[in-house]
């Protein structure tokens, strides 16, 4: 990685370096026992092994090629290999948590092995470090063969990925030592949400460099949907976390939004990084991998841009939908109820345009278990969006609400769509970048497409009975208008969904590992494909055709 | 850069852009779609009509059906209120005799009881009442303070060992960390108390130790729990002669007991519980220690 870095770009990394490893140090010592010193040193270290990193090979010679010449690789490469370390590490501890509900003896009695501790290391595990890993890999991928131009940076790719892991370390690591802000998926405490922003920030400026010196007339469709990705994200995060901690040597910090205003911008920004983080993301994946792999035009422009707009737009209304029949004013609650319907339409758009574009190569999704992969996204994907919507519906709501079918609803998204397009992409991806003629195995795609499906399927079904169970106990009344079950007696009702669900999320992992095997079996062992001549920026601005 | 060419597959034109081999489609958006978008717009643009929905500075539109939550929530909990008031009124205001033989009345008790405690109750004294270690059976004929209903009542609106200022006291002194007793005593008594209940403890080897317990056991033990070891519900000091027991009865316990002392904790009830809904528990926990063999 250090070897393709000018020497003065080998300063400046460095710089950066020792840079983080000082701010480690302030932070080690004005925190001493508190998380924030234990946090200090974890960033030391982390700064550490990269000053290593630099410093071992910082004389070597210069590189001597043209690199504007080839596409810059490296950095999604690691990123490639980082998503897939946390999806194994993330997967597992949802299995642990959901095992724990059905056995709670595992536990084992230990406070960082708590349900409490061990729930969000899993939601962050999947959504930041396996999720935003690949997001930030495809995405440095997608935009430099889609603007056929390099990355307009050679540190900063670096810096973004590495600095999003540390990020990921820092939150996970803080939720094991018991420090949470108490804000689905936003848990990480304020310094670590500083940090993101200065590597989101980066991200942002690195993107849109890159797209300003595209060689193709029009920005994709794939482009736009990253760009969303990468800008909604920063605003959500950033308005979000704004907190004053209690002091500078503590981690502990109070949000400045007060009471139900906090409830509204917590969940304004918990279904926005759903609607962006989730959504739009992964559909700047779709966009590219699905039709490279059918090998098939996108079925319509007009309706990508539709969705894109319906998408970008209603999403942003849809939030208060979290919080149905609570202290937020009624009238919050219908604009979010009214636009989470009309969501629809663009989000089944985007799943129709993806499904449509597959006409004319059904006979490879039927072959391929890879493009498979992605039909099957595009499927849930559909699945799903019409679930919100329809949940988003107060009465609705009445009965789903703080019930497991919320829980189903998130991993039909999160498993169905999420994960089965990053694997897709990825199958795609891996052998490109790292120049082999296939993956290694066809037979074990085959295996993980089946144990994903499986495992999806499992977990949604349990998840629907037990949550369409748990919701009616909860409102069940006798004939003397008293409450006919009480909540330990829901708790007993759902004890075999949650040991089907545990099952369910088992098979996911195992497909993540083999996974794993097949990609790391990919590089070590498929012999190296003869070169494309097409994989490289273009040196001249296309014009535009007639 | 691709000319605008056909796709064979669709007999679509493309629109002329490509990106490193995509191409797109100029299909125009399919009529399904826009009427799905209109149908759902005319939806929430009605709806916006009907119910409250947009902000006006300080104010926002009361929609035409002139529903809001809050009025509705609590018509709801009046009207449920109003039906559940026809047997709270009489579980508040008759004397628990009366309400105990009222047949349909205890149905409604165990009814609600049973839900009441699963929620409230349960998760010390287990769902069915059965209780664990360092938590009372409350369906056994055992009891520390007294199980009529009106016993239970008070127990429950008072707490043992609470802050409230009526709250029962049940304290078993630490007699060996404390000094009161010394390392002999301790034991000695200890296999008094254990052979109140295992009269085959009583064994010739065992005999001496006891004897000596006994004499502890009635200069500092019987004033609690009687001479008998019996137990006195006044002041909540268990029955030690009955094989019950509720931190355990094996030797190494009862000496830790007798050592450490002993302060259980229930809570007070009182502002937690509605009138009615600790009446119902009251006769509910009193009719599982009666019901059952």
């Amino acid at each position: 990685m250090i070897a393709k870095l000018t020497s003065s770009e080998r300063q400046n990394a460095l710089v950066l370096a020792v840079i983080v490893a000082l701010a480690g140090a302030a932070m080690a010592i004005l925190g001493r026992s508190d998380v924030l010193g234990v946090h200090g040193l974890i960033v030391m270290i982390f700064a550490g092994v990269v000053i290593y990193l630099i410093m071992a090979s910082f004389y070597e010679p210069e590189p001597t090629e043209d690199r504007e010449a080839s596409y810059y690789d490296d950095p999604i490469k690691a990123g490639i290999v980082l998503a897939m370390v946390w999806a194994v590490f993330g997967m597992f501890m949802g299995v642990w948590v959901a095992a724990q509900l059905a056995w709670p003896d595992l536990a084992f009695d230990g406070a960082w092995s708590s349900f409490g501790r061990l729930r969000p290391t899993h939601t962050t595990g999947v959504i930041f470090g396996f999720g935003g890993n690949a997001l930030i890999a495809t995405s440095f991928h997608v935009v430099q063969r889609t603007s056929r131009a390099r990355l307009a940076g050679q540190v900063s790719p670096w810096f973004v990925l590495l600095g999003f892991n540390l990020f990921c370390v820092l939150a996970v690591s803080g939720y094991l030592l018991g420090v949470t802000q108490s804000k689905e998926y936003a848990e990480a405490e304020w310094y670590a949400d500083l940090w993101l922003v200065i590597v989101w920030v980066t991200y942002f400026i690195l993107y849109i460099a890159t797209i300003a010196r595209r060689k193709e007339p029009h920005i994709y469709v794939a482009n736009w949907y990253f760009m969303a990705f990468i800008l909604v994200v920063a605003i959500l995060h950033i308005v979000n976390n704004l907190a004053l901690p209690v002091s500078w040597g503590h981690a502990k910090s109070y949000t400045i939004w007060p009471g139900v205003q906090d409830a509204m911008v917590q969940w304004w920004y918990g279904h926005n990084a759903v609607a962006f983080f989730l959504t739009a993301g992964f559909l700047g994946m779709l966009y590219y991998y699905l039709p490279v792999r059918a090998q098939r035009p996108i079925f319509s422009y007009r309706l990508s841009i539709l969705s894109f707009w319906g998408i970008t737009f209603f999403y942003m209304w849809a939030g208060s939908h979290h919080l149905h029949y609570t202290a937020l004013p009624h009238w919050v609650q219908t604009l979010g109820m009214t636009f989470s319907v009309m969501l629809l339409v663009p989000s089944w758009a985007s799943a129709g345009n993806a499904l449509l574009t597959l006409n004319g190569a059904w006979h490879r999704v039927r072959d391929d278990a890879t493009l498979r992969f992605m039909m099957a996204a595009a499927v849930f994907y559909g699945l799903s969006t019409f679930e919100g919507s329809f949940m988003a519906i107060r009465p609705v709501n009445a009965l789903s609400h703080y019930t497991d079918w919320t829980v189903g609803h998130v991993h039909a998204g999160a498993l169905g769509w999420v994960a089965l397009i990053t694997f897709g992409s990825l199958y795609t991806l891996v052998p490109v970048l790292w120049k082999r003629e296939r993956m290694y195995s066809a037979a074990l795609i085959e295996v993980h497409f089946w144990l994903a499906i499986a495992g999806t399927l499992i977990y949604v079904f349990a998840m629907w009975n037990s949550g369409i169970i748990q919701g009616l106990m909860w409102r069940t009344y006798t004939e003397e208008g008293a409450l006919a079950y009480s909540f330990v007696d829901s708790l007993v009702a759902m004890y075999p969904y949650y040991i089907a669900r545990a099952f369910g999320g088992l098979l996911f992992l195992i497909g993540a590992v083999v996974a794993c095997y097949n990609i790391w079996m990919t590089v070590r062992a498929v012999p190296a494909a003869a070169p494309r001549a097409t994989d490289i920026p273009a040196t001249t601005v296309a014009v535009p055709g007639e | 850069m691709a000319e605008i060419e056909r796709d064979p597959v669709t007999d679509r034109e493309t629109t002329g852009h490509e990106w490193n081999g995509i191409k797109e489609l100029d299909t125009p958006v399919p009529r399904g779609v826009l009427m799905f978008l209109i149908v759902t717009h005319i939806w929430a643009i009605a709806w916006w009509f009907l119910v409250p929905a947009w902000p006006l500075g300080t104010t926002y539109t009361r929609g035409l059906l002139g529903v809001d939550q809050r009025t509705t929530v609590e018509a709801q909990v009046a009207e449920g209120q109003q039906q559940r008031s026809a047997w709270t009124t009489k579980l508040e205001t008759e004397p628990y005799d009366e309400i105990l033989a009222d047949e349909s009345l205890m149905r409604t008790v165990r009814d609600t009881g049973r839900q009441l405690f699963g929620d409230n109750c349960a998760a010390c004294h287990g769902r069915d009442g059965k209780g664990s270690k360092n938590y009372p059976d409350l369906t056994d004929d055992d009891w520390l303070w007294g199980g009529g209903p009106e016993m239970i009542e008070q127990t429950m609106r008072v707490g043992i060992n609470t802050a409230h200022p009526e709250s029962r006291i049940g304290q078993m002194p630490a007699f060996g960390r404390d000094d009161m007793l010394d390392r002999d005593q301790v034991r000695n008594v200890a296999a008094y108390v254990y052979s109140l209940s295992h009269s085959d403890y009583s064994t010739a080897d065992n005999i001496d130790r006891i004897d000596a317990g006994r004499e502890v056991f009635l200069t500092t033990c019987a004033a609690c729990h009687g001479e008998d070891g019996a137990g006195n519900r006044e002041v909540g000091a268990p029955n030690l002669t009955d094989g019950h027991w509720l931190y355990g009865g094996d030797l190494d316990t009862i000496i830790a007991t007798v050592h450490g002392g002993r302060q259980g904790h229930m809570p007070t009830w009182e502002k937690r519980l509605s009138n009615a809904d600790i009446r119902t528990l009251a006769l509910y926990v009193h009719d599982l220690g009666t019901e059952q063999p």
